[in-house]
């Protein structure tokens, strides 16, 4: 392949990949749990069915991206608990941020949350993370797998976009744009002991008795095992209806808490289904997920409601 | 359908007082979904047709600032991104909406063979005879109503509500891909294969969804479907 340093390569121009160039590849050598490719998802499809997807942590996946000087939107790796090996076949520059891990380059220690060269065919590897669950891995140029509806992104729920990674996947690298920038010291927030999940009453709080708002507003409850890329599942009391029955399936939202018959509240995680039956009793602030993302099983979960005067954050932020 | 046309532009523009969700004439309930996220509900999947067409106007005519998605369902239209929701849940109960003209609506045609699996239960339901399940059922437009399930799986109306079906007891573990299917009123085609429950009456060869077509998705909310009959070969 080419050239260990050909970085500022005077072909390329523009976004990650948005001409389907290539640069290069990534081998898969340990895929780990759950390793997905992810940039900033699908949103705007929910209508023909198609879940948002993206990052689960987008602050964490935006952080990687910058420390290797790409856009926000380029696709990074998403993994899950226990790191994934990589072996690039070209010199590329890698960042490893979101939970804590540790980094290794051919055996050697490496920094997290700080770009890393990784010469051709020498093996990066992410380690399990210490604390929080999901990490992400941004390389210079990006993941350029084949973007379906103009996202990258694999959505577990529905299968589009790239498979979840499996030892032996080769995955195709943009051209690097140009130098990495120079970062100093970067915040990360940490991994939650305690998830406060910020949440809006409503649309369906009126199936719910007076004591089930209540128990949700004041109940401890814990991050639950089945969690995952869908939804944040909870145990904890459950929340008892007022109106028994079905609801005719109705559109649902990302941080949407849906209530099954089993009474624990469901976050609704960017996989989320685009619409479901089960009545939704409050909407979690979407700013508030990234901790969720990265709250293991058994962190207590608490909701606060706020109030319908609560300011809210601007629709589109960044 | 002008006496449902009537009662809709009563149900939204006049009237007083807030009657249940439920009744077919009320006005909409808007309800909040997180901080920017509107859930309208309607007392008829006809009448949430009708508003979902008129948001999609609106939207088209730059009136609903910021909204990144629109999602109908059989009651309800969901609104996700508006800009400002209290002033638009405010405004929302009082608009005029027209009524639905499905004319403007570009019309997908199907070709099915009718020879699913559950022909002969679904014909004993109608009492009819299993081979004129087809006639009856391709004999009329349909129009999507809203998608879910899966990507591209449309729920089509069009069929009366005589005709409706209830869905298998036991979901088959494997429907294949281009399934024509039945759910209540609801007509539905398997973009691909899944399990699912629906009543197989019929196989069709068209590419529902397509992620490397434009569109990925042929059956779009609002999109008007004719089922044209194959030739048994």
């Amino acid at each position: 392949m080419s050239g260990a340093d050909e970085i500022g390569k005077t072909e390329v121009t523009g976004a990650t990949g948005a001409t389907g160039a290539t640069d290069g590849a990534l081998a898969v050598v340990r895929a780990g749990a759950l390793t997905t490719v992810q940039d900033r998802g699908r949103p705007g499809h929910a209508h023909l069915g198609v879940p948002r997807s993206g990052a689960l942590d987008p602050y964490a996946h935006a952080l990687v991206n910058r420390l290797v000087g790409n856009p926000p939107d380029a696709a990074a790796l998403e993994t899950t608990l226990d790191g994934c090996a990589l072996r690039p076949d070209r010199a590329v520059t890698v960042a490893v941020g979101g939970a804590p891990c540790p980094v290794t380059v051919d055996g050697r220690p490496a920094p997290w949350g700080a770009a890393v060269r990784v010469a051709a065919g020498a093996l990066l590897t992410v380690g399990a993370a210490v604390r929080g669950l999901r990490s992400y891995v941004a390389v210079a140029g990006g993941v350029a797998a084949e973007p379906v509806l103009g996202s990258r992104s694999a959505d577990l729920l529905s299968g589009l976009g790239p498979a979840p990674l499996t030892n032996g996947t080769v995955l195709p690298l943009g051209p690097a744009r140009g130098p990495v920038p120079p970062a100093g010291p970067v915040p990360w927030p940490g991994p939650p002991e305690e998830l406060v999940l910020r949440v809006r009453p409503g649309p369906r709080d009126d199936w719910f008795t007076d004591g089930a708002l209540r128990t949700l507003a004041t109940a401890r409850y814990r991050v639950a095992a089945a969690s995952n890329r869908i939804g944040l599942r909870t145990e904890g009391p459950p929340l008892e209806r007022a109106v028994p029955g079905e609801l005719p399936s109705e559109g649902m939202v990302l941080g949407a808490v849906q209530v099954p018959p089993d009474g624990c509240p469901v976050v609704f995680l960017a996989d989320h289904p685009t619409t479901g039956g089960y009545p939704v009793i409050a909407v979690a602030e979407a700013r508030d997920l990234a901790a969720a993302a990265q709250a293991v099983p058994g962190t207590p979960v608490r909701f606060v409601p706020l109030g319908p005067a609560a300011r809210r954050p601007p629709a589109h932020p960044g | 359908m002008t006496g449902a046309t009537r009662r809709e532009r009563a149900a939204v523009s006049g009237g007083s007082g807030t009657p249940p969700a439920a009744d077919p004439v009320a006005r909409p309930v808007v309800r909040p979904v997180g901080a920017h996220g509107l859930l309208v509900e309607l007392g008829s999947g006809e009448r949430t047709q009708a508003l979902h067409a008129e948001l999609l106007r609106r939207r088209a005519d730059g009136r609903l600032p910021g909204v990144t998605e629109i999602v109908p369902a059989a009651r309800t239209v969901l609104l996700d991104g508006v800009a400002d929701p209290d002033a638009l849940a405010a405004e929302l109960p009082g608009w005029e909406i027209g009524p639905l003209r499905t004319r403007e609506e570009p019309v997908v045609e199907i070709p099915v063979r009718y020879d699913g699996p559950d022909l002969a239960e679904v014909a004993e339901v109608w009492g009819v005879a299993p081979e004129e399940v087809g006639p009856i059922h391709a004999d009329r437009e349909f129009r999507v109503a809203f998608c879910g399930f899966a990507p591209g799986f449309g729920y089509l109306t069009g069929l009366p509500e005589r005709y409706a079906v209830s869905r298998r007891t036991t979901p088959r573990t494997s429907v294949p891909a281009g399934s024509v299917a039945l759910a209540g009123a609801y007509t539905g085609v398997y973009p691909r294969p899944s399990p699912g429950g629906w009543r197989l009456i019929g196989t069709t060869d068209l590419a529902l969804w397509d992620a490397a077509r434009e569109p990925a998705a042929l059956l779009a909310p609002g999109v008007r479907v004719r089922f044209v009959p194959e030739a048994r070969r």
